[in-house]
């Protein structure tokens, strides 16, 4: 499928969008400036990943979902945040519509701020502005300058100084309209704060040609402490862009915790900035390839900061057809002396004719530093499958418990129960 | 439950061409205990593997069946719903996956679906065939094979046999690696499953196992096939006297097959 490089959506488009939305003046004016950009910037380009071809410009934009009470929201979508009682602070958005939110008082009490990011770009204009397209810039590349013009809404989450949740801000994004997902997420946790926010991305769409472009930022104060958990699920018939990005200040600390299961084509990237001293994140990532999909992760990290530490570890399945690039690059830049960069990425492949390729990238200005990394890509041991099938265990379900031994080390090592549990679940779909 | 019999004739093995079972017959009924004895270099596991379905052997010829059906038809994991089992030499690790989970699944393997083992039946046996194997109830939970000694994978593989209850089990050099207590201890396993309904081949280069384990019939194999059978004093004689009387009485020299020169 060729794709035209004139977007269909146009300035007019995108004013009547905002304008339907009531959306404040600096809003619709990024949009526009971000809308120009889209022209004039080019695609990314994921390394070893052809992506010309893929479609991220044609779809169907607006869709709507109805709000619902818990009881109404779909099965699918309960599954992943609980009963009633334990799902206290959770946003549902469906078909680009928040259709279910709930927020705890004592959370509200506290000045955390949760809610749909166009009602905080009314309510909350100021902070929403702080932190917009802040970590990831409007004009990086295409796709970005796409998903400013035309995003949908998301999630706002902002936690004052000093506050730290004990409880996981939950979040659902769900979509089964053939319509595309452009979602946008900010955690902005001040100074001395902590929080655990976690998202599912659901789709149903298997046919009909659409897309998602995705951009979260992290905002981790001095001392703050994000727990980031997601696990993708979308259907094949979505094209993904995923940009989620982190900024760590002075001893803050940013987890990522990432179950990528979409099962149609995808680009990831997730990087991460030390800025600050001493500063600390840690990104997790397991992911199942099958059908034909191909798929292309970057898991980044800038060491800015003296001191900082980053650690990326990856384990990924290839089945069927499928074929993934996964990216792993530690940047350690000129001062950031007493820097730590260690990365892992394991790639399992299933069959003849599923691809993974794993390249472990060290880039590194500054002599006073510490670094290690590890790969391997390889396909499944003949003798374990012996061994397993000789206990009379069938060919399927041995696959299934090397696959889950394979992923084990990255899911035992989550940093969420709840996050732990959904893994194992969509694997075990996946592996059937 | 129907004595098993397994009755293999004229086999021929290959591994990447190269013939290493040159025409074995063999027969083993419920209640029996066989031994297969020689020197390193005959055969011995390689007809073992050969049974159990391993991908790199392949069978050029001849006929195996287990209890009337032809085994060689089967794929591996058929061959186990049958009831053949293989304790093998060099046990395959395999990361994440917990020793008590994998033999649950192996245990539902052979049951029907909706009727799996509870799990608190499941973990009853398992204690109590742990506590008869006297191994630590924490290898339940520790990852299959991974990071076990030679000892506790043999152990580990008389487990997996205690708990699927095989018609006929293959032990293939259980006793390697062996120190004379867990040599006990394996026997113990052996001489538990002990009855008319179950077969047993032990493969072995020693007779020391076969002091604890007393066999019904012993062969020797050489040059890739059994060139001798007798009862338990043969084995006996064996220990004594070690193989060379054998290899003069049949003019054999060189009793290994397939080994390059």
């Amino acid at each position: 499928m060729s794709v035209d490089t004139s977007l269909r959506f146009d300035k007019d488009y995108v004013t009547g969008f905002s304008n339907s939305r009531q959306e404040p003046a600096w809003l619709q004016e990024l949009r526009l400036q971000a809308l120009e950009l889209a022209q004039e910037l080019p695609m990314p380009k994921p390394d070893k990943t052809k992506i010309d071809k893929w479609n991220f410009t044609e779809f169907k934009h607006e869709a709507t979902g109805t709000p619902v009470a818990f009881n109404e929201l779909p099965e699918d979508v309960k599954a992943l945040i609980g009963s009633e009682e334990e799902a206290k602070n959770v946003l549902v958005i469906h078909n680009g519509t928040p259709v279910y939110f709930a927020l705890e008082e004592s959370v509200k009490d506290q000045g955390v701020i949760y809610t749909d990011l166009l009602t905080a770009a009314k309510e909350h204009e100021d902070l929403v502005k702080k932190y917009f397209m802040k970590a990831v810039a409007v004009d990086e590349n295409r796709l970005p300058a796409l998903h400013a013009a035309l995003f949908v809404n998301g999630a706002f989450l902002y936690v004052p100084k000093n506050v730290e949740l004990s409880a996981p801000i939950q979040a659902v994004y769900y979509q089964d309209d053939e319509a595309a997902i452009f979602n946008h997420v900010i955690v902005a946790a001040e100074d001395n704060s902590s929080v655990t926010y976690v998202e599912n991305y659901l789709s149903t769409n298997d046919s009909t040609d659409s897309v998602a472009n995705i951009v979260s930022e992290v905002f981790a104060g001095s001392g703050a402490k994000v727990v980031y958990g997601a696990v993708d699920n979308l259907a094949k018939g979505m094209t993904t862009y995923v940009n989620r990005r982190g900024r760590a200040e002075k001893d803050a600390r940013i987890e990522w915790a990432l179950g990528q299961f979409n099962d149609g084509n995808t680009v990831s990237d997730n990087t991460t900035h030390l800025i600050g001293d001493g500063s600390f994140t840690d990104t997790k990532t397991v992911t199942i390839g099958r059908g034909d999909q191909k798929q292309n992760f970057v898991a980044q990290i800038f060491n800015h900061g003296k001191h900082s530490e980053g650690y990326i570890l990856t384990h990924g399945v290839m089945k069927d057809n499928a074929s993934s690039i996964f990216n792993g690059i530690t940047k350690i830049e000129h001062g950031a002396t007493k820097s730590h960069g260690e990365q892992t990425e394991r790639v399992l492949m299933l069959s003849e004719k599923a691809r993974g390729d794993a390249n472990p990238i060290l880039l590194i200005d500054e002599d006073d530093v510490t670094a290690g990394h590890a790969a391997s890509v390889g396909r499944i041991d003949p003798l374990q499958m012996f061994y397993l099938m000789s206990r009379g265990i069938s060919k399927a379900e041995a696959e299934r418990l090397i696959i889950h031994g394979f992923l084990a080390p990255v899911v035992s090592q989550m940093p969420l129960e709840s996050v732990k549990n959904r893994l194992v679940e969509v694997i075990e779909r996946k592996v059937r | 439950m129907s004595a098993p019999n397994l009755k293999i004739e004229d086999l021929r093995v290959s591994i990447e061409d190269k013939e290493i079972i040159k025409g074995l017959d063999l027969e083993i009924n419920g209640g029996e205990i066989h031994a297969i004895m020689g020197p390193n270099g005959t055969g011995k596991s390689t007809l073992s593997a050969a049974l159990m379905g391993h991908p790199k052997y392949e069978v050029t010829s001849g006929k195996v069946t287990f209890n009337g059906e032809d085994l060689l038809d089967m794929e591996v994991d058929e061959r186990a719903q049958a009831g053949l089992f293989l304790a093998m030499q060099y046990p395959s690790e395999v990361s994440g996956i917990t020793n008590a989970d994998f033999l649950r699944s192996a245990i539902n393997a052979k049951r029907e679906e909706g009727d799996e083992i509870s799990l608190m039946k499941f973990i009853r046996e398992l204690d109590k065939k742990m506590d008869h194997l006297e191994m630590d109830n924490a290898f339940a939970h520790r990852y299959l094979n991974e990071g076990f000694s030679g000892g506790e994978k043999k152990r580990n593989e008389i487990l997996q046999m205690m708990m699927l209850e095989p018609k006929l089990a293959i032990l293939d050099e259980i006793d390697s690696g062996l120190d004379i207590d867990a040599l006990k201890v394996v026997a113990k396993g052996v001489n538990e499953m002990r009855n008319p309904d179950f077969g047993c081949l032990i493969i072995t280069h020693y007779q020391r196992l076969l002091n604890y384990i007393t066999p019904d019939k012993v062969h020797v194999m050489m040059q890739g096939r059994i060139v001798k059978s007798g009862g338990p004093e043969l084995a006996q004689r064996l220990e004594a006297e070690g193989y060379d009387w054998i290899k003069e009485e049949l003019g054999i020299k060189d009793e290994t097959v397939g080994q390059e020169a």
